[in-house]
């Protein structure tokens, strides 16, 4: 089976488990105790994180892959897996507003680490696709881009383990003996499905640059000839 | 390799050292144009928050310590830009990379310098700050601000450094240094913020060595990683 057909194939799990595990999530599992259905924003919410952190892992991987080989592959991927990234940072941020107004009563907080630190990373990797998108050298932006990935993967560490740290509002992290049984099949599902959504998005953006740098190599003619002029 | 192996080794690199920081003095001495625009600029943001915060006393004692963080923090751009600007006319960036001497050194001469640089605002920058927001500081306050303003400079200059090296060649280098290097030092701006004002304003709770762990922490991770990644950043 082809490359391509299995991350497709990725893909459209990932959507079904989406599907599955937020009809689950909204309509099957029972309202938490104390924050009622407001807590169900909390199975995409969740997921969105450890997936965030999980791109930028494997952007970590693929940049000291990308500095110690100058395979162009690792470069591709590299970009889709901080592109991707940062989309799911934006959604963890958005989400976790949404549920701390009800909840804390205010939509922000710079007293909170995790919330800190989260916005902080989104603003490092977004960095990092500025900075790629501010070079033309085609080899330098590759190598650049991974030295600032591997520099901004110092903060990754930090939002998962701030709050054992720090405490502050945000709660620490739940485990499934922490939760009810009919929490955690839900959570699980989305977060599974968030996975498989990524590993497809990751693929296909990094062919998408594949084929953009290809078509970038390709040199441009030395002149045009129109025809009936000299 | 054995011992007796690695310290001329050693020696050599701490040579290369000092002959880059002595190239980045001496062109520095002979314009001084870097030092005084930095120095002035410090001084016209202290200025400047002194106008955002409004002329209560009581208010600007209490936010000192953030100020003066601040300011070094947007100094630091301009001394960092400028350090590698420099080295972008006639080339003389490829003709360092040229001369037989290890990256390596040509990074940590440009930190070390950089370092120096940051630390030397301090003084001016903590006169304007007893002139402009009524601070007190006594000699054991003084010696304990000096040692972490080095501290924090320190920290600035490592991811800096080599993020300068790399935006200095890039497009809009003015608007990328500080998109990039702003949100990695937030740890530092956080310490170093924290500890001067438990300096200035006492410390009952003993937070001040978990506060400066965190700051010389994070520099020596950068000035790791500074050191790894920067022969890869000017290489062509």
């Amino acid at each position: 089976m082809g490359r391509q057909r299995i991350t497709t194939i990725a893909g459209v799990l990932g959507v079904v488990l989406l599907l599955a595990g937020s009809y689950i999530g909204l309509f099957v599992a029972p309202p938490e105790r104390h924050m009622g259905d407001v807590a169900r924003i909390l199975y995409v919410h969740v997921p969105c994180a450890w997936n965030s952190l999980l791109c930028y892992t494997f952007a970590f991987g693929f940049a000291i892959a990308s500095l110690a080989t100058r395979r162009p592959r690792w470069d591709q991927l590299m970009t889709g897996a901080v592109e991707v990234g940062v989309v799911l940072n934006v959604l963890l941020l958005l989400q976790g507003m949404l549920f701390a107004r009800p909840t804390w009563g205010i939509w922000w907080t710079w007293g909170d680490v995790r919330l800190v630190f989260s916005f902080l990373m989104f603003l490092l990797f977004a960095g990092v696709l500025a900075l790629r998108a501010f070079v033309d050298d085609p080899a330098r932006r590759g190598t650049w881009t991974a030295i600032a990935t591997v520099a901004a993967f110092v903060d990754v560490p930090l939002v998962y383990y701030c709050v054992r740290w720090w405490r502050s509002l945000h709660q620490m992290q739940s485990t499934p003996e922490t939760m009810d049984a009919a929490m955690v099949l839900p959570m699980r599902i989305n977060a599974f499905g968030v996975l498989f959504l990524a590993w497809w998005l990751i693929a296909a953006r990094a062919e998408l640059e594949r084929r953009r740098q290809a078509f970038d190599e390709v040199a441009e003619p030395a002149a045009v000839v129109v025809a009936g002029r000299a | 390799m054995s011992a007796t192996a690695e310290r001329p080794a050693a020696r050599g690199l701490a040579r290369e050292i000092g002959a880059v920081i002595a190239k980045d003095l001496l062109l520095e001495w002979r314009s001084r144009a870097r030092l005084l625009a930095t120095v002035l600029f410090g001084i016209v943001a202290l200025a400047l928050f002194s106008f955002a915060a409004g002329a209560d006393v009581a208010v600007l004692e209490r936010g000192a310590a953030g100020f003066l963080v601040l300011a070094l923090l947007l100094s630091s751009t301009l001394g960092l830009a400028e350090s590698f600007r420099v080295e972008q006319d006639d080339s003389a960036m490829e003709g360092l990379l040229l001369l037989p001497i290890d990256p390596h050194a040509l990074f940590y001469g440009k930190a070390l310098g950089n370092t120096l640089f940051l630390s030397l605002l301090g003084p001016v920058l903590a006169v304007a700050a007893v002139v402009f927001y009524a601070v007190e500081v006594g000699p054991r306050a003084l010696v304990q601000l000096v040692l972490l303003w080095v501290l924090a400079a320190a920290g600035l200059s490592a991811p800096g450094t080599l993020y300068a090296a790399m935006t200095s060649r890039a497009r809009s280098q003015d608007v990328l240094l500080p998109l990039i290097h702003y949100p990695l030092v937030v740890p530092v701006l956080l310490a170093a913020v924290k500890s001067i004002d438990l300096i200035l304003n006492g410390d009952p709770m003993g937070q001040l060595g978990s506060w400066t762990a965190l700051l010389a922490g994070f520099a020596l991770v950068y000035w790791s990683l500074g050191g790894v990644l920067f022969p890869l950043a000017v290489e062509e």
